[in-house]
Order: C-alpha cells, then sequence, then structure tokens
C-alpha cells in the first residue's frame, strides 16, 4: 500500500474511533445498560453506522472506477458455515460479559480508559488460541 | 424518547454516523472493508510461525490493520481533547479479561465482531452476518442479564 494509502486508512481508524468515543461505546457501562435494555442507544449507534456504510458501499463502485489510492473495492467475506454462528455466539457471551468489543477495545485507550487494557490482553489471547488450535 | 435513551440520543446517531464516515472513507479511498476483529488474529503473524496467522488474507493485511487500530486510538484522543472528559470503566478486571477473551476467540471463530458482522456485513446486506448479529445480540443479552442476577 501507498502512503498515501496509509494516511487514509489511519484518517478513516481516526473516524471510526472518534465516533466510538462520541456515541460513548468506549464505556462497557453504556453497551452494557443496552444490553439490559435500559437504554437503546446502541441501536442508534450501529444504525446510524450502517445507514452511512451502507450508502458508501452502494455508491463508491458506481462513482469510481476504483478507489482513490487503491486498485479495487474489497468485499466482505462472510460465509454461511457453523463457526460464523458458532463464534457469534462464543461473541456475545463474552461480550455480554465485558460490554468491550474490539473496537472500544483499542479505541478505548484514546479516552484513558486504561482498565480496558485487560479485555484487549484477553482478545488477543483469545484470537491466539482460535487461530493457534482452531484455525482451518 | 427519555424512557428509551435516558442518556439523550443525539450523540448516539452522531456517534454511529461518524463512525460510518470512517468505514465509507475507508472503502472510498482504498477498497478496503473495516472490520476490527481480524487485527487481532493478523497481528499474531508477526510473533507466531503457526500455519493460521499466516494465511494470505491476513500476512497481506497485517500492516495497514495496524495502523487503523492506530488511528482508533488518535480518533478517541481527539474525542478526548476536544470535547470530552477521561473515563475509567468500573466494570471488574476478571469479567474484562475473561469477556475479552471469549469474545476475542468467538469473533476469530465466526470472521467478525460488532464492526465486521454489524456494521460492514449489515451495509453489505450479507445474511450470514445478519444472522451472525442477531445472534450475538440474543447471547450478549442472556450473558448480561445472568451476570447482574448471580452478583
Amino acid at each position: 500500500m501507498s502512503a498515501r494509502g496509509f494516511a487514509f486508512v489511519l484518517a478513516s481508524g481516526a473516524l471510526f474511533g472518534f465516533g466510538l468515543a462520541l456515541s460513548t461505546m468506549v464505556k462497557p457501562e453504556v453497551v452494557l445498560s443496552f444490553l439490559l435494555w435500559h437504554d437503546m442507544g446502541l441501536l442508534l449507534v450501529l444504525g446510524g453506522a450502517v445507514v452511512v456504510t451502507f450508502a458508501a458501499y452502494q455508491l463508491a463502485p458506481r462513482l469510481l472506477h476504483k478507489p482513490w489510492a487503491g486498485a479495487v473495492f474489497g468485499k466482505h467475506p462472510s460465509s454461511m458455515t457453523p463457526r460464523t454462528i458458532a463464534g457469534a455466539a462464543l461473541f456475545g457471551v463474552g461480550w455480554g460479559l465485558s460490554g468491550v468489543c474490539p473496537g472500544p477495545a483499542i479505541a478505548g485507550l484514546g479516552v484513558g480508559n486504561w482498565p480496558l487494557l485487560a479485555a484487549l490482553a484477553g482478545m488477543l489471547a483469545g484470537a491466539y488460541v482460535q487461530g493457534r488450535y482452531f484455525g482451518k | 424518547m427519555s424512557g428509551l435513551f435516558p442518556l439523550g440520543w443525539q450523540h448516539y446517531l452522531a456517534g454511529g454516523v461518524v463512525m460510518g464516515a470512517g468505514m465509507g472513507l475507508l472503502f472510498l479511498a482504498t477498497g478496503l472493508i473495516g472490520g476490527m476483529s481480524t487485527v487481532f488474529t493478523s497481528t499474531w503473524s508477526f510473533l507466531s510461525k503457526a500455519a493460521h496467522f499466516h494465511e494470505e488474507r491476513f500476512v497481506s493485511s497485517r500492516e495497514w490493520r495496524l495502523v487503523y487500530a492506530a488511528g482508533l486510538v488518535l480518533g478517541a484522543l481527539a474525542w478526548l481533547v476536544t470535547m470530552g472528559e477521561p473515563f475509567q470503566t468500573q466494570v471488574p478486571a476478571w469479567q474484562l479479561a475473561l469477556g475479552g477473551f471469549v469474545a476475542g476467540f468467538g469473533a476469530r471463530l465466526s470472521n467478525g465482531c460488532t464492526a465486521g458482522h454489524g456494521i460492514c456485513g449489515m451495509a453489505s446486506l450479507q445474511l450470514p452476518s445478519i444472522l451472525a448479529v442477531g445472534t450475538f445480540l440474543a447471547t450478549a443479552m442472556i450473558t448480561a442479564r445472568l451476570v447482574v442476577g448471580l452478583s
């Protein structure tokens, strides 16, 4: 990837991280409050993000021959396998226990949420065990 | 509205829109799909020789995924500097560590998390992702309720 490509990646990540902080998703308490049906805010976060992303995914390939700093427009590679659903079920158990998912575990460090380092370490360990012993 | 959103609703919607703008910019500029859980696997390819971590999809994306993760921290820091207050969670460390482990394992088994399946997959109208989101919302709600009930 070109230096310009990396600059775009960094800027995109910064927007995503800013949004995670602005929407308070970096606070596990807010996520848990949604999962316990006390505050439906997470649905607005997800809905807002999905609508804007959907628009970009639909429009970009129609407006541009190729990305500004890339070769081709990619596709999300999700597949209908037992792993997809079993993994999602397990992911939910971990998410419901901690209130933390991968994006906020990383972005949380930017708002000084140091306790999330425990979640970040757990995720790295979980991904290692998955890849080392359960990778295809 | 205050019943559904006791803390207000504007910041949720605005934050979601900004997150979508990040995903959208990434796609327009590079054609990449911005899920977040893959970095937890691809980064191991720098350290481990295990075959799974050296699949082409991980090795070929490991650099930009780390840059993307650095962007997340910088963006959250920009929010903190311009309009936010520092925040430290009171969720017990064992819940964060164990929950993180299970969530990390599950997201990588499923090849997606709240960002990959929840935002990118749903925005791509991918049925497996939509089913994954329904599944993890259900198990997360059950788990959160069990934790409250048992403590």
